[in-house]
Parts: C-alpha cells; sequence; structure tokens
C-alpha cells in the first residue's frame, strides 16, 4: 500500500462508501430473505405487508431499531459493553476490501487477501467475548465461552480446507485464485476440502446447526441477551453480512468466483454470476438452518477435532502429494 | 455448631437461574441449576408460579360450576380433564349415560390427546433447535381446533362433557372432518420421520440422554408416556377401562430404554393408536340421545368419596371427591401427572449438561399451571 497518490486514495474511499452502503443493503436484503426463506419452508407466507412482498419490512425494522433507547443494565461493565458491538461489525467491513466481485471490481487486490480476510474474521470472536463478559449474565457469559470454544476449533478445519487450495494455486491473492478456475472449479478438483469449508463457515458464522452461542432455546440470547436497540441491531446485521463474506469466499474459493461454469459465461457478466453463485450459497445455508435441530455443544467440539480435522488433514496431505508429482 | 450445617463451599460451582421467564420452561416453570462449567451439579424445580387455587375453588363451587375450571389446569388435553372430572361426579352420584354420548367423548377425548401430543411434538424439536417441524405439527394440530370448536364453541379450554352427556350432539360432517383428520394425519407421519425421527442430529440429541430408570420412575411416580418410555405398561385405559376404552382394541406403546428418544417414539406411536380409537368409535356409534340433560341438573352425590383416576396426555390423573351430600365436594383433590414427572428431573439432570436439560425437560412434557392449579 506504499502508493499513496491522489488517485489511490480517492479509490480508497469511494471503495468504503459503496462497501458502508452495500453491506448495510445487503444485510437488510438478507434478513428479508431469511424470513422469506423461512416462511415458505415452513407453510406460511412470511412477510408480505409492507412494500411488494414485504420487502421493505426490513428496512422498517431497522427505523423501530434505531429508534429504540439502548439500554445499559446496571452491572454491566461500562467501558467493553458498547465497544463489543462496534468490534463485531469492524473485521466484517474489512473483509470487503479483498472480495473479488469481478476482475475490474476489487477495491485492494493484496498478495496477502486470503489471510487478511481470515485474519480479521477471527476478530468477530473477540467482539463476541467482548459482549459476553461485559453483559455480566450467566446466560451471555456461557453464549461467550461458547462461541470462543467453537470459533477455535472450526478454524483450524476451515483454514487446513482453504490450505488445499492455496497449495493448488500457490499463491494468497484472491485474483490469482479465481484465475485458476477459468476452466474447472476448484469444488470438482477439491470436493472434501468444499464441503469441509462450507460447514465450518457455517459454524463460524455461528448458523444453525452450529448456532449453540445463541440458541435461544437454551441461553434465551446468548452473548447478545443483553444488547437491545441498535447495539443488537449491530449484531444482528454482522451475522448477515458475515454470512455475505464466507458465502463469497466459498465461492471465490470453491465455485470460480467471476468465472462462469467450465469457461462458458454465457454472455453473462463475471459480477453476475459471483453474486449468483454467492447468494445461491447463502440460500442453502438458510435452508440447513430451517431444517436440522441443533447440535449439543460436546457433539460440535467432537465432530470438529475427531472428524473435521483429521479429514482436513489427511485431504491437504493428498493435495500436497499430487501437486508435488503433477 | 451452625458450621457444620453449611454447605461446602465450590468455587467451581455457580447457580444459574432457568426460568422462570424463558423461552424453554413451557410457561413459569423456575430451575435452580448449579453448574459446574456447562455440566449440571444439582438441579431444583421451582414451581407454584402459577397457583390459582383451582382445588380450594372446587370446594366452594356447586359441581357443575366447578367444571369449566377442569380444562384450565391443563391447558392442553383440556378435554380430558374436562372429561374426567365428569366421570367422577358421575360414578360419584350414579348418573346413567347414553350410549351415543360415551362414544362421542372418547372420540372427542382421543382429538385432543393427539392434539397434546402435536403440540409436544412441536415444541420439544423446537426446544432441540428445530423451528420447521413445530410449525408443521400446529398446521395438523389447527384441524383438531376446527373439529373440536365446531362442537365445544372453544378451541383451547373446552367444556363440552356435561354430567350425564355432552353438550351439543355431533353431525354428519363432524364425522367426516375427524375421519379427513386421521387420513392426514397418517400421510404426515412419513414426513416427520423424515424430517425428525431419522436425521442423525435428532437422534445424537435424544438417545441416551435423560434416562429414567423403572425405579426412578415407581419412586417419584411418574405416569403417562414417560413411564411407558420405561417398558411399564402402564395406561390407565387399559389397567382401570373407565367409559368404554374396554370396547377398542388398541396397544400400550411401550419403549425400552427409558431415554428421550424412547418418550419420543412412545408419544408418535400413542398419536397412531389414538387415530385407531378414533375410527373404531365412529364405526360403531350409536344413534339415540346424546344427553341425559335431567341427570345434569341438581347434581348432589350421596354422602361418600371417589377416587377416580384416567389418562390424560401426561399421565395418570385423579379427582378425589368428597361428598357430604351437599351440592358442593366437602374435599376436592386433583392428582396431576406432571408433578411426578417434573421431579424426577432432581434424579435425571444431575452429570447432564445445560442443552440436555433443556431437551430433557422438554420430552417429559410437563405443563405447570397443572403442577400448581
Amino acid at each position: 500500500m506504499g502508493n499513496t497518490d491522489g488517485s489511490d486514495w480517492l479509490r480508497l474511499v469511494v471503495g468504503l462508501v459503496i462497501v458502508l452502503a452495500f453491506s448495510q443493503l445487503n444485510a437488510l436484503f438478507l434478513v428479508w430473505l431469511e424470513r422469506k426463506v423461512a416462511g415458505h419452508i415452513q407453510l406460511r407466507p412470511g412477510p408480505k405487508e409492507v412494500g411488494p412482498f414485504g420487502i421493505l419490512q426490513t428496512i422498517i425494522d431497522g427505523i423501530k431499531l434505531v429508534g429504540k433507547e439502548l439500554i445499559t443494565p446496571a452491572t454491566t461493565d461500562r467501558k467493553l459493553f458498547p465497544i463489543a458491538p462496534v468490534l463485531v461489525f469492524m473485521p466484517v467491513l474489512v473483509g470487503f476490501l479483498v472480495l473479488p466481485f469481478s476482475p475490474e471490481l476489487i477495491i485492494r487486490d493484496m498478495n496477502v487477501g486470503l489471510l487478511l480476510i481470515f485474519a480479521f474474521s477471527t476478530f468477530s470472536v473477540l467482539a463476541i467475548l467482548t459482549g459476553g463478559w461485559a453483559s455480566n449474565n450467566k446466560y451471555a457469559l456461557l453464549g461467550a465461552v461458547r462461541s470462543v470454544a467453537q470459533n477455535v476449533a472450526y478454524e483450524i478445519p476451515l483454514l487446513l480446507a482453504v490450505m488445499s487450495v492455496v497449495l493448488m494455486v500457490n499463491s494468497l491473492q484472491f485474483s490469482q485464485i479465481v484465475e485458476a478456475q477459468s476452466r474447472v472449479w476448484f469444488i470438482f478438483l477439491q470436493p472434501v476440502a468444499g464441503i469441509i469449508f462450507l460447514i465450518c463457515a457455517t459454524a463460524e458464522t455461528n448458523r444453525a446447526p452450529f448456532d449453540i452461542p445463541e440458541a435461544e432455546s437454551e441461553l434465551v440470547a446468548g452473548f447478545h441477551t443483553e444488547y437491545s436497540g441498535m447495539r443488537f441491531g449491530l449484531f444482528f446485521l454482522a451475522e448477515y453480512t458475515n454470512m455475505f463474506i464466507v458465502s463469497a469466499v466459498a465461492t471465490s474459493l470453491f465455485f470460480g468466483g467471476w468465472n462462469g461454469p467450465f469457461g462458458f459465461s454465457l454472455g453473462i457478466p463475471g459480477i453476475i454470476w459471483f453474486l449468483l453463485k454467492t447468494y445461491f450459497l447463502i440460500f442453502v445455508i438458510m435452508w440447513v438452518r430451517w431444517t436440522f435441530p441443533r447440535l449439543r455443544f460436546d457433539q460440535l467440539m467432537n465432530f470438529s477435532w475427531k472428524v473435521m480435522i483429521p479429514l482436513s488433514l489427511a485431504n491437504l496431505m493428498v493435495t500436497a502429494i499430487v501437486v508435488k508429482l503433477v | 455448631m451452625a458450621e457444620q450445617f453449611k454447605e461446602p463451599v465450590v468455587d467451581r460451582v455457580y447457580t444459574l437461574n432457568l426460568g422462570p421467564q424463558h423461552p424453554s420452561t413451557h410457561g413459569v416453570l423456575r430451575v435452580l441449576l448449579d453448574l459446574d462449567g456447562e455440566f449440571i451439579v444439582k438441579a431444583d424445580p421451582v414451581i407454584g408460579y402459577g397457583h390459582r387455587g383451582h382445588e380450594k375453588m372446587g370446594e366452594n363451587r356447586t359441581y357443575k360450576q366447578f367444571l369449566p375450571n377442569a380444562s384450565r389446569m391443563d391447558y392442553l388435553s383440556g378435554l380430558l380433564y374436562n372429561h374426567g372430572f365428569v366421570l367422577a361426579v358421575e360414578k360419584l352420584a350414579g348418573i346413567e349415560v347414553p350410549e351415543r354420548a360415551r362414544y362421542i367423548r372418547t372420540v372427542c377425548a382421543e382429538l385432543n390427546r393427539i392434539s397434546s401430543h402435536l403440540l409436544w411434538f412441536g415444541t420439544y424439536v423446537m426446544d432441540l433447535g428445530g423451528f420447521t417441524p413445530f410449525l408443521y405439527a400446529f398446521d395438523d394440530r389447527e384441524n383438531i381446533l376446527d373439529i373440536l370448536d365446531r362442537v365445544s364453541g372453544s378451541r383451547l379450554t373446552y367444556s363440552y362433557c356435561r354430567f350425564g352427556g355432552v353438550c351439543n350432539d355431533v353431525d354428519a360432517q363432524f364425522v367426516d372432518m375427524t375421519r379427513a383428520f386421521v387420513k392426514r394425519l397418517r400421510s404426515r407421519f412419513p414426513d416427520y420421520d423424515n424430517l425428525v425421527t431419522k436425521n442423525v442430529i435428532f437422534i445424537h440429541r435424544t438417545r441416551g440422554v435423560g434416562v429414567i430408570t423403572a425405579e426412578q420412575a415407581r419412586e417419584f411416580g411418574v405416569t403417562g408416556p414417560n413411564l411407558r418410555a420405561c417398558g411399564i405398561p402402564y395406561d390407565m385405559r387399559r389397567i382401570e377401562p373407565y367409559e368404554i376404552y374396554d370396547r377398542f382394541d388398541f396397544e400400550v406403546p411401550i419403549g425400552s430404554n427409558g431415554d428421550a428418544l424412547d418418550r419420543y417414539h412412545v408419544r408418535l406411536q400413542e398419536m397412531e393408536q389414538s387415530c385407531r380409537i378414533i375410527e373404531q368409535a365412529l364405526d360403531k356409534m350409536p344413534g339415540g340421545p346424546f344427553w341425559n340433560e335431567a341427570a345434569a341438573f341438581k347434581v348432589r352425590p350421596p354422602k361418600g368419596e371417589i377416587y377416580f383416576g384416567f389418562e390424560s396426555a401426561r399421565g395418570q390423573t385423579g379427582y378425589y371427591l368428597v361428598s357430604d351430600g351437599s351440592q358442593c365436594p366437602y374435599r376436592c383433590h386433583i392428582r396431576v401427572p406432571s408433578y411426578g414427572n417434573l421431579h424426577v428431573l432432581t434424579e435425571v439432570l444431575r452429570g447432564t449438561m445445560v442443552a440436555d436439560a433443556i431437551s430433557i425437560l422438554g420430552s417429559i412434557d410437563v405443563v405447570i399451571p397443572e403442577i400448581d392449579r
């Protein structure tokens, strides 16, 4: 980032504005989509009163959240309590900097893009722990502790799965990873890594069946039990933006990013391909949530340490040998 | 001296107050959990938040006036409670009941049992984190509510039975709706199996979880599906047949391990058995009067006492009535199954995790207003 002439700064500012606008709108859209998907899976129509197909429902909900009082319970940690929701949104925004929407549309195509996105996504755990601890509430603390254990357990197979792709491309740069899939998507070459990545990504975003940090039937609302108003809203929006980011990363790593299937773009621009695939993956994550019950905490840990990590290690080993031979 | 009686202070253990307002305590139950990390060291259910004094009300009202109270104790199987109270008073006062009324009551009672089990099915899977089966179950349950609404005029707290019969006759449309519902429910069981019963996560969450041994069940007075899941075929409809249950061909499903999965299976099979009873009752239903109306007024049982036990959706429920010859009972005590079912938790929860506590509490299927009454 040594080059700091005028055009570069402009690029950064414009990028940030677009990212902020897009991430908010996207989160609002995803909340609406989630409610619609859940509704249709559950034999009911979902929101439909506000705007066409209820599309404005989440905007109205957002306005309501902004208008609400930010309650700070008496026993909370005065300094940490308000910081946590801000902290949870920050890494999410950074993720957008390196996402390869299309060959031209990458805000910053860094050579360590992949590393950056995972390094920052780990921050959200810190935010959850901060929120849970500062709330001074047993449910929140239990949720926060669960979240840390879960994220540590699932980050390892996640990164190991990503490593298999990196070994094949020899780069951490998103544009190069996507370029390498212009003919064959990596999901066909690395199916095991792809599936491991999707499962771990679901766990990373605390989505069902891995939503034990907030498990509403057990921990009321988990780490954000004490949060109200827009502070809760930020946790909520961060969850959905996170979902977009992991799906976008999965699209870039395994589903060919902006490339059409097998090199046929069918005249559709790269960004449309990218968004189509990303939103399809998001839909799959939602579909899973509304179908499966929740795992128990120890079963979740066992699944990661006893199944996912050995499997991803073995996959990495095989990949390394094959890459070396070929 | 006083120090001897103090509990040893263990730093690791902390208390979590589960309820009385908690999404999964189904009503106003409070469970004091002593936790070591996520493991439960001690569980102590605290009841009484919903006490309304139904027993005392029973002593201050005539038998007829108390009738609507009966369905407010266990609001999920209100008609069964209503039915049981009517049966108890009929036996105490020696009231004749027309045959047709007996069949109508049986059909409606079994419908109510299915609706209670359906609601349990939905909320139990919701406790485990699966939302969709809940709405599927409620969609089915809605049909029962519509059927019972047509005959009794209410959707939840039915007061349909009367001393000597029922308050409204059923018509051909009722029979058609009931048959259609039974058919529909049977077609839904495969869906439930695919969505829940065969689900790996569900099986992992329930198998071997919350095992109640037959010994524990006897000690705590556990009844109903929870007891049958331990392998004891104890069903009041079979052990001491009341009404006309001895005329029907049905099985008493039992489990073998007494875990949450067995309780789940027992309840699902019971719905099928209730369907069988309903079909047989509809086939055999005679014509004639539906209410021995003359007997319903001025109920004055002779001096004496009675304990009448019947099978509600949650287990053996009983009315103990003492009559002094007046139009109000001298004593009205109600034996509720959830009381015993709930307190077995103190034994079962020890050593399990918080997530399991929710699963076990849900699998036991308690209705708190019934305990507090």
